[in-house]
């Protein structure tokens, strides 16, 4: 009889904590590990054998959907929806973004409620350069500082090559 | 004498409001995995869904569960946050799915046809003459589905299911 209230407590204790924790992690902002090497050098700079970066992601973003450009977000990738990407935001809705199609350079207009995201590390990176701008309502969160390993723990810095990018307001 | 009594009291009213704070919190928190999770109700209108959903406004209940695990399909009527504007939430009818060939009429004179591609869904409003959907910003990632709509609370006493 006892154990099984200190059972139903624990359980209820465990189903409480998983409820605040999905609720923060939902609305205020989460760690979450990277796995790959496409945005070295500012995560997993080497290929280390060790551990990933983990990395905070805020979600306050998510409720004006107001990017700026250089962010580092993570997202729905478009052909699977199961899967979550890591990339920085190049280019926001109505940007004219310089691209390289089949070896000839062409100039894209980001569409409106859309956003161009690349990797830092152009040679190995899955990103708008294969599947096109993406949906702002794909974003998840913003990634704000790295939290892992302890000798690089500090904020994310707001970069993106401006000579490829022109915004016309 | 006095004050070690009065701080007795302000500690015990602390540690009350502290409990009813934390009972408000977890019930919030309860209401936010349900709403997002679970199932929501959530208020619809606009006539790009006529005639199955009202002008003026129609309480429906979202399920979010189908479209976590892959079970949405052609025929349901989905809530799909905005390509165009992601701070708005469409409710349209999934017509094709990846992979799918659809063809519309772009005006009424020409019609077009398109393949959905993977990881994506064509979506449009019952009512095709007052709708912006797939037609004009094309296939949506899957994504962008935000739940499944089951269940339509009417103003009369028939209760519609889908």
């Amino acid at each position: 009889m006892g154990t099984q209230s200190l059972l139903w407590n624990s359980v209820k204790k465990f189903l409480t904590c998983g409820l605040i924790g999905l609720t923060i992690s939902d609305r205020y902002a989460s760690i979450v590990p990277v796995r790959g090497a496409s945005m070295s050098p500012t995560f997993n700079p080497r290929a280390r054998n060790f551990t990933d970066d983990y990395v905070l992601v805020e979600k306050f973003c998510l409720k004006k959907y107001e990017f700026s450009h250089g962010d580092v977000v993570v997202f729905c990738s478009p052909s699977n929806h199961k899967e979550k990407h890591i990339k920085r935001i190049i280019a926001l809705p109505g940007d004219w973004i310089g691209t390289t199609h089949n070896s000839h350079d062409d100039v894209l207009k980001v569409p409106k409620g859309h956003c161009w995201v690349e990797g830092d590390n152009s040679a190995s990176s899955m990103d708008s350069r294969s599947f096109g701008p993406i949906p702002l309502g794909l974003v998840k969160g913003r990634v704000t500082h790295v939290v892992w390993p302890p000798q690089r723990i500090g904020l994310v810095e707001r970069v993106f090559p401006q000579e490829r990018v022109s915004s016309f307001k | 004498m006095r004050l070690l009594s009065y701080m007795g009291q302000w500690k015990s009213a602390a540690k009350e409001v502290l409990d009813r704070t934390a009972i408000v919190a977890k019930f919030l928190c309860l209401l936010h995995v349900t709403n997002n999770y679970l199932c929501s109700p959530t208020l619809v209108y606009g006539p790009s869904m006529l005639p199955t959903l009202n002008l003026t406004g129609d309480v429906v209940l979202a399920e979010h569960v189908s479209h976590r695990i892959g079970k949405v399909g052609t025929g349901d009527v989905v809530l799909v946050r905005s390509p165009v504007d992601p701070r708005r939430i469409l409710t349209k009818r999934v017509v094709g799915m990846e992979g799918d060939t659809v063809s519309f009429y772009v005006d009424p004179m020409y019609s077009q046809t398109t393949v959905v591609p993977k990881g994506h869904v064509w979506i449009q409003g019952d009512n095709t003459y007052a709708s912006s959907d797939s037609r004009h910003f094309g296939s949506v990632p899957y994504g962008l589905i935000q739940g499944k709509v089951f269940f339509r609370e009417s103003n009369e006493l028939r209760i519609t299911r889908f």
